[in-house]
């Protein structure tokens, strides 16, 4: 069932809190990929805490329409180590409204300077069930994996470590980025694999004289592509789901940073369209803010 | 046996740690390459591009180097003479590309040349 009247009620003050503490600090103006699955190589600047919303909307074939969100908090602790703290959830219409769990992630930058291709080592534990906020597809996700109602599906709760290897370059205004995923459940399951690319260039690379909210260099737009790569015991791009699709991101002058995708299930087993979108905040030097009791 | 392995594994960890944030920390000048050290700045002697670099610098800078780049209590001040005289514009390039991260300079590739020019173009206008 979609979400009552009621029920939004219920997280009003919170959301009225949330938008006190927002407007009480200076945000910085980030500028983020416009890429909701793939990660770049580029870090959360340290002392950095940035909160992010992300969204998909998707339907399957023949199941219900849901909305899975994300809300991540992620924290630059140096210059090459960001950790992120994410909550989950998701609404399915004709079923329920949950909460689908926790994850934890680390990303270590080993070279400490700039390259052509730039590793990061990614580090995840994830305690979620009927999870539909598709961070990432492993081993044979497929659109059948939506079907069941949340009552079932959550009963399978899967605690699960991920490693990613995000490669990433910056050449010319463009971004290259490249993760290879590894994922295990530690009930006795086998390793999963899947991957994630991604390109994006803002549509101006010089920035403006003067202040403006709809500069082209305000504005950046790319493609993403990802998908499965089966287990341990059949390792390939077959029998699971794949998808591709433009995303485009803005920098508001408020510190905001909006982001949407429209993407398309790339055979039978993925959910024919979704759309992504996601709002990022970016609260600069928060520790030092505390400290200076602001 | 088994011990040894691991401290020896540590050990390793370590010294490799160390020796990439060794390379970090010190004078970020002295590696600079010397084809980065000679790069001119595109924008040299523009007063758009300065008026540009000041916005960035007031989006992505100010609140670690402060607002007019004066330094805080944490993070170095960028009119020093370091900045303004003894490093060249490639290396001031150089050094916003690759950052310096032991230190807690972030690499700003991001940003992208136009718009790391810009920057030092603000910058290096702060001495005049």
């Amino acid at each position: 069932m979609v979400p009552a009247q009621g029920q939004i009620g219920q997280w009003r003050p919170w959301l009225r809190l949330l938008f006190v503490l927002l407007a009480a600090f200076i945000s910085s103006h980030a500028q983020e990929r416009p890429y909701f699955v793939t990660y770049s190589h580029e870090m959360e600047e340290p002392g950095n805490l940035e909160i992010e919303m992300f969204s998909a909307i998707g339907k399957p074939p023949t199941g219900n329409r849901f909305l899975a969100s994300s809300t991540e908090f992620e924290y630059g602790a140096t210059a090459w180590w960001t950790t992120e703290f994410y909550l989950d959830g998701q609404a399915t219409w004709h079923d329920s409204t949950i909460f689908t769990g926790y994850r934890w992630e680390n990303r270590f930058r080993p070279l400490l300077r700039e390259h052509r291709i730039n590793p990061v080592i990614y580090v995840e534990f994830e305690n979620i069930s009927a999870d539909k906020a598709l961070r990432e597809v492993v081993g044979h996700d497929g659109r059948d994996d939506f079907l069941d109602t949340n009552a079932v599906a959550r009963t399978d709760k899967a605690r699960e470590i991920e490693l990613k290897l995000i490669m990433g370059s910056n050449f010319r205004g463009w971004n290259l980025s490249e993760n290879f995923i590894a994922e295990k459940n530690l009930k006795n399951q086998p390793w999963e694999f899947g991957y994630a690319v991604a390109a994006s260039r803002p549509l101006k690379l010089a920035a403006s004289s003067h202040k403006c909210a709809f500069c082209r260099e305000k504005f950046m737009a790319g493609v993403e592509m990802y998908g499965g790569l089966g287990d341990w015991n059949s390792f390939g791009t077959r029998l699971t789901s794949h998808y591709l699709g433009p995303a485009v991101n803005w920098s508001a002058p408020n510190g905001m940073t909006l982001s949407f995708s429209p993407q398309f299930g790339l055979n039978d087993y993925s959910i024919p369209r979704l759309y992504r979108f996601g709002i990022q905040y970016e609260i600069e030097q928060v520790v030092h803010r505390f400290r200076r009791g602001e | 046996m088994r011990r040894k392995r691991a401290f020896l594994l540590l050990w390793i960890v370590l010294t490799l740690a160390a020796l990439a944030f060794g390379v970090a920390d010190g004078s970020w000048l002295r590696h600079v390459p010397a084809k980065d050290h000679e790069r001119k700045n595109p924008y040299e002697g523009q007063a758009d591009a300065v008026a540009a670099g000041r916005l960035v610098y007031e989006d992505h800078c100010a609140k670690c180097h402060g607002k007019n780049a004066e330094g805080t209590t944490k993070r170095p001040s960028l009119r020093s003479a370091r900045v303004l005289q003894e490093a060249t514009e490639g290396d001031l390039h150089w050094l916003l590309m690759n950052g310096n991260m032991g230190r807690g300079m972030p690499s700003w590739s991001k940003l992208g040349d136009p718009q790391i020019w810009q920057v030092i173009s603000y910058v290096r206008s702060l001495s005049r």
